[in-house]
């Protein structure tokens, strides 16, 4: 009984190792390449954050003689300064000619109404369409406020007047976040990465085995060994449950190997993905190649050929990641009852690993145990479907 | 030794056979003729038991298939309608996969796929992937797969189709050392000279029905005809299917 359907695993395997596009499809697009074009964006993102801080914001000043003190304080405040004197409709046209571009108008009046003491305006012009110029106005912006808070305050210490009494209330962020959880934030997708790509290192093996098998026409023959049709199922779920477990130990190595290029440190977070988070990752996962292989398996028996097992498998794919999304949109808090919940419960527990934050093992228990139940009971119901006549087509 | 008696089934409103009853000894080649429909293919089927009959029985050396489909299959060699092997395997990986199901292993398979790669004339493509193999090849490769247990009883369905006239020739030379061994050989067709140059026995379905059987010269005195194919025409009523 175990002996067959061993013999028909290690037969799908030895077929899907030796198909090259099975073996690219469930090894190295998706374990490899995978968690490089997601290091890629997270480097991408990071870096353009960086530049964004640290660029000069560049400003032209239409009438800067109108306001040299204020010029002055920009200057000192890190903007780029360009003086260019236009008119309204000269300085419109300006912006609409370059990109980003940010200018600050400071009308004749300016410095007679500033020395009467009464509020004196300038002008900022952006397209407010353009995402940078957009951050470049709102730091021009705060860069004006602050040299008109400074007026202000030295204005009422000439009258006498404490400059705190107009600043009632003060408010001060305190960001709680370790490190970590900042990280994690990013690397939330991670574990929707380290699923899928499990699920799809089986989806060709799968296909293959039912689907395909009878496609081919050999499945007939195969019905006629002296063996049930339970036994042979098991053997096709075993192996497509193989596949699943090589194509995730892949994909989490390769993500412990990415993660190390990624300079997240320098923006005060720690990716917790070393060795040990890894092999865990990977322990607390392997049930889910098991319903990965049955989900997979049950879906392709329903189906009469290759290319509508291979459609409807596409749309299986995304099972998985339904709870993790509905999840991720309530914000729940992970608890008891969601390690019941397949997927959901791996993407928990990695997130919690990741953070750094100490396992319960009562959970990880729930997990590992609803999971390997509904796998069983998928592989069960495969072996069903394959008891129908129907199965052969 | 095959034996079917009142073998009926249906799939929905269709009733595929009706009643089949026949039987087929060691050592002699039984032919199931008829038109394509007539119920050759779901006589088989049940037969290597992918299929449930709903009337009658019918056994394997005197196994029965419904009650002990496991002890029957082990009894039964299988060249099904359609012969596909694994195309990723090499020929003698495909024959050896089916000997492993059937509890061989070890030197003893690997001598027993050996004779049967031989014997097939399959010697020049054994090691290569089938994927690319010809059509007549995949039958030896499939007829091969089917004899790796050594089953006294072998069921071909339709075996020479798709097959040129060499293969074919191959083919009825190997069905022919078959019955030399003393093995049980029955095998479906459409094709009145195929079944006239290989039968001991013939069968004639027609409509899910026996309408006529025996050996080619009983068939020839019950219609008074010269010739097999008018024993045919005159057996079914018509010259449907006929090649």
């Amino acid at each position: 009984m175990k002996r067959v359907a061993a013999i028909v695993m290690l037969k799908e395997l030895r077929e899907s190792l030796r198909d090259r596009r099975t073996l690219l499809t469930s090894l190295v697009f998706g374990p490899v390449f995978a968690p490089l074009f997601f290091v890629l964006v997270l480097k991408l993102t990071l870096a353009h954050s960086v530049a964004a801080q640290d660029e000069a914001t560049p400003v032209t000043i239409a009438n800067a003689a109108a306001a040299p003190n204020l010029v002055q304080q920009l200057r000192e405040n890190g903007l780029e300064v360009t003086l260019r004197d236009g008119t309204e409709q000269e300085i419109r046209a300006w912006i609409t000619g370059a990109d980003g571009l940010v200018v600050l108008r400071i009308p004749d009046t300016f410095g007679e109404r500033f020395a009467a003491g009464q509020p004196a305006a300038v002008m900022i012009y952006a397209d407010g369409s353009n995402a940078r110029a957009e951050q470049r106005s709102a730091r021009v912006n705060r860069a004006v406020a602050g040299y008109s808070a400074m007026i202000a305050a030295l204005r009422l210490q000439a009258r006498g007047v404490s400059p705190t009494v107009v600043r009632a209330v003060v408010v001060d962020h305190v960001d709680v976040s370790t490190p970590s959880a900042r990280a994690t934030l990013l690397l939330g997708m991670l574990s929707y990465v380290i699923l899928l790509v499990t699920l799809l290192g089986g989806l060709y093996l799968a296909i293959d085995a039912t689907a395909g098998e009878r496609e081919r026409g050999s499945l007939e023959a195969l019905l006629t060994v002296p063996a049930t049709r339970e036994q042979l199922i098991y053997g096709k779920v075993a192996a497509a449950a193989i596949m699943m477990i090589l194509a995730l130990a892949l994909v989490i190595i390769w993500i412990t190997v990415a993660l190390r290029f990624v300079p997240l440190e320098t923006f005060g977070m720690t990716a917790n993905f070393g060795p040990g988070v890894a092999v865990r990752v990977f322990l607390m996962t392997l049930p889910f190649a098991l319903i990965g292989a049955g989900l997979l398996t049950v879906i392709a028996s329903f189906t009469r050929s290759y290319k509508e097992a291979q459609s409807w498998l596409g749309v299986v794919m995304l099972v998985p990641t339904v709870p993790i999304a509905i999840a991720s949109v309530l914000a729940v808090q992970p608890s008891a009852t969601l390690m019941l919940v397949p997927s959901l419960s791996q993407h928990l527990l990695m997130q919690g690993l990741m953070r750094g934050e100490p396992l319960s093992p009562a959970w990880v228990l729930l997990s590992v145990a609803s999971s390997l139940l509904l796998g069983v009971l998928l592989g069960w119901l495969a072996g069903r479907l394959y008891r129908r006549e129907a199965i052969l087509g | 030794m095959i034996r079917v008696e009142g073998l009926g089934r249906s799939f929905g409103a269709i009733r595929a056979i009706d009643g089949v009853g026949f039987e087929a000894r060691d050592g002699r080649i039984t032919g199931l003729l008829g038109p394509n429909g007539a119920g050759k293919s779901t006589t088989l089927r049940v037969l290597y038991t992918v299929l449930q009959p709903d009337a009658g029985n019918a056994s394997v050396d005197g196994i029965d298939v419904v009650r002990d489909p496991l002890a029957a299959r082990r009894a039964i060699g299988v060249l099904p309608h359609s012969a596909g092997i694994y195309p990723q395997l090499t020929a003698r990986e495909n024959i050896a996969f089916f000997g492993e199901l059937h509890g061989q292993s070890g030197l003893q398979l690997a001598r027993r796929v050996d004779e049967l790669i031989v014997d097939l004339d399959i010697v020049d493509c054994a090691d290569r992937r089938a994927k690319g193999f010809s059509q007549g090849q995949r039958i030896k490769v499939a007829l091969a797969r089917a004899l790796v247990h050594k089953p006294q009883n072998l069921l071909l369905d339709e075996p020479s189709n798709g097959l040129d006239v060499m293969a074919t020739r191959a083919l009825r030379a190997q069905i022919l050392a078959l019955r030399a061994a003393g093995h049980c050989v029955l095998f479906s067709s459409h094709v009145m000279q195929e079944v006239a140059a290989l039968c001991d026995d013939i069968v004639i379905i027609d409509h899910g029905r026996v309408v006529a059987s025996g050996t080619p010269a009983q068939l020839l005195a019950q219609f008074g005809a010269p010739v097999l194919e008018d024993a045919f025409v005159a057996a079914i009523g018509d010259a449907r299917g006929l090649e």
